[in-house]
């Protein structure tokens, strides 16, 4: 029947392709490739990961979560997040704000500064704050004899783990805040709305789907974070152990069921977090069609 | 509520966007600014608004000195060029907004709010569509939306940016005619920025021409287009040729050429002369005085001809309209010469 042929399988019968679209060979290689790439580094590791933390069984698995070390690792994770990522949610909405909304002098350097943790090696950061509270520097003795430890306890390595994340929110909401300009705030003001007003009944609505995204994304790296967090720690089991921490000394000490137990729990934080992200994104181009 | 404009100048990064700028707007007059763009005319807008600060003098709303009053309190209504509706609220919400936002001893109660809008809504035509969003919109309901919302905070003027500069022909004509009703209706002092010229000269009480950060003539319609006091004007608005000519004794000189126009009682020396293709006469027989050259090019413009001729030995070109019956003879020769005319002096004089 005519009605069967798609306009593409007509321009095919007349001989006619349409010029950016590769071949049929082309793309069964190309879609190939980059499936059995994903396969081997991605798919099949996680589905290692899970199956080896089952090897014993679930109760198993369960039990070396409920073991009290494994605990104090998860609560020390939780902790650290809660902390950093609400901090970085303010700086970065802050930066954001600043850098796409008003010009000011020094503002290229300011962007290039907030990339500079995705172009450092996090244990050069963790190592950086060693350097700065240690025994040797000025500060970490100061502190020291007001009884405020750094080094070794959990504002070490919430300091490392704001570090290494801060880059996440800011660099969501640049280009998206750039994109909005400043027109909305203007008639805001115009209208008689004070600063704080504009920024919750304006600024903020327009960025929140952007906002959350990168939340995400920075809470998903806060409790992963192993490099800084492992210079910075020490290592105390039960006391300064994140979760990623854990998992490695679980594995050095041949307790393969328990380091994976502990490395699935990680890996379906991971996992939800992707979700969630899909579903932001769903959300995210729903509500900017039109705009 | 009146305007004065006092002595105010604006820099940015000490490049100066608005010279030394006075101007006085009385209460209830719709003022057009009106300029290319760089003018200053957005500027001057927004320095009246308060969305910027000016480097120099005072913006006087009555008798009250406002420069130094923030947007917030200066109580005026603003129309943005590209309205900057919120995007995620309602129609509802984006003109309640105004009211919503104030304290709560002057904020009026939600149902006086909501009566409010829908009263708004009348009045910008669009009543019913209080529950869309502004990306439902068309850019002349946005248009709307954005003014009522200004008009919400009962203003004490109204500041247009470029109201239908985003809109095509035909809604702006509509929506023009619509803008001069509401003024009349609310009788606001409203200012309104425009690059155009027809609008400008048809929607507003008076008109201020802007260049180069200058004010180049504040006046009337009838006052820009009959008596421009500049020659940025005179060429700005509607048509027009220019012509370098030589005033001696007595006589407008094209070369060795008499122009045959009275310039009794104007001093001696180059001038320019301007005058609008439509305000000549067209001569039959060549008296040796006019302007006369062959018809170098020709359009034809709604009910007349444009005819571009080459006049004198360096072939300017000047345009000018004949009715569009107009027999061009064998020679191809037109000769004419102008009934309303100005000259400027190069030194900014002018007369006729």
């Amino acid at each position: 029947m005519a009605t069967d042929i798609t306009p593409a399988a007509a321009d095919r019968r007349r001989g006619w392709s349409d010029p950016v679209a590769e071949r049929p060979i082309a793309r069964a290689i190309l879609i190939g490739i980059a499936l059995s790439f994903l396969a081997l580094v991605l798919v099949i590791p996680l589905v290692a990961v899970f199956t080896e933390a089952l090897r014993n069984g679930l109760g198993a698995a369960l039990a070396a979560l409920r073991e009290p070390d494994a605990l104090a690792a998860i609560k020390l994770t939780l902790l650290v997040a809660a902390i950093a990522v609400p901090l970085n949610l303010v700086f970065g909405v802050a930066a954001a704000w600043a850098i796409a909304k008003f010009e000011f002098k020094g503002k290229a350097f300011l962007i290039t500064l907030i990339d500079l943790p995705f172009s450092v090696s996090p244990v050069i950061a963790g190592l950086i704050y060693i350097l700065l509270f240690g025994a040797g520097s000025v500060l970490g003795p100061y502190l020291q004899s007001y009884g405020v430890q750094i080094l070794f306890a959990v504002p070490g390595i919430v300091l490392a783990t704001i570090f290494v994340t801060f880059p996440f929110v800011a660099r969501e909401l640049i280009p998206l805040m750039q994109d909005q300009g400043t027109g909305e705030e203007e008639a805001a003001i115009s209208l008689g709305a004070n600063g704080w007003q504009t920024f919750w009944r304006v600024t903020l609505p327009n960025i929140k789907w952007g906002l959350l995204y990168g939340v995400l994304l920075c809470n998903a790296r806060a409790m992963g974070e192993f490099g800084a967090v492992s210079v910075i720690s020490g290592r105390l089991r039960g006391q300064t152990n994140t979760m990623p921490l854990h998992v490695e000394i679980l594995y050095n000490e041949y307790n393969f069921s328990a380091a994976f137990a502990v490395a699935s729990l990680l890996a379906l934080l991971a996992l939800v977090t992707l979700v969630l992200k899909a579903l932001l994104e769903l959300r995210y181009s729903r509500d900017s069609v039109g705009h | 509520m009146e305007l004065r404009i006092d002595k105010v100048r604006k820099e940015f990064d000490r490049f100066p966007a608005l010279h030394e700028t006075s101007l006085d707007i009385r209460s209830g007059e719709l003022i057009a600014l009106l300029g290319p763009s760089g003018s200053g005319k957005t500027t001057l807008l927004r320095l009246i608004a308060g969305l910027e600060q000016p480097t120099d003098g005072a913006i006087f709303f009555g008798d009250e000195d406002a420069s130094h009053r923030s947007v917030q309190d200066r109580n005026v209504g603003f129309v943005f060029q590209h309205y900057a509706l919120f995007r995620h609220m309602t129609v509802l919400d984006n003109i309640a907004f105004g009211l919503n936002v104030r304290p709560a001893a002057i904020r009026p109660p939600k149902r006086e709010i909501e009566r409010r809008v829908l009263e708004l809504l009348d009045l910008v035509q669009l009543p019913g569509l209080e529950k869309r969003y502004p990306n439902q919109l068309s850019g002349g309901q946005r248009q709307r939306v954005a003014l009522a919302r200004a008009l919400a905070i009962e203003p004490r003027v109204l500041l247009l940016d470029e109201p239908f500069g985003a809109l095509d022909a035909q809604v702006r004509k509509g929506l023009r005619k619509w803008l001069r009703e509401i003024h009349d209706q609310t009788g606001h002092t409203t200012v309104f920025v425009t690059h155009d010229q027809e609008e400008a000269l048809e929607l507003a009480d008076r008109v201020v021409v802007m260049s180069q950060g200058r004010i180049e003539q504040v006046g009337t319609a009838d006052d820009i287009y009959d008596r421009p006091t500049s020659p940025f004007v005179f060429s700005f608005i509607g048509e027009s040729n220019a012509l370098p000519i030589r005033i001696e004794t007595g006589q407008a000189w094209l070369a060795d050429r008499p122009l045959g126009i009275d310039v009794s009682g104007e001093a001696d020396g180059p001038a320019t002369l301007y005058f609008r293709p439509q305000d000549i006469e067209i001569l039959t027989d060549p008296p040796g005085g006019g302007l006369a050259g062959p018809v170098a090019a020709q359009r034809r413009v709604a009910g007349t001809r444009h005819l571009e001729l080459e006049i004198g030995g360096d072939r300017t070109r000047v345009e000018i309209e004949v009715p569009a019956d107009y027999p061009i003879g064998e020679t191809g020769r037109v000769a004419f010469k102008p009934k309303r005319w100005r000259l400027y002096r190069n030194d900014g004089a002018s007369g006729n």
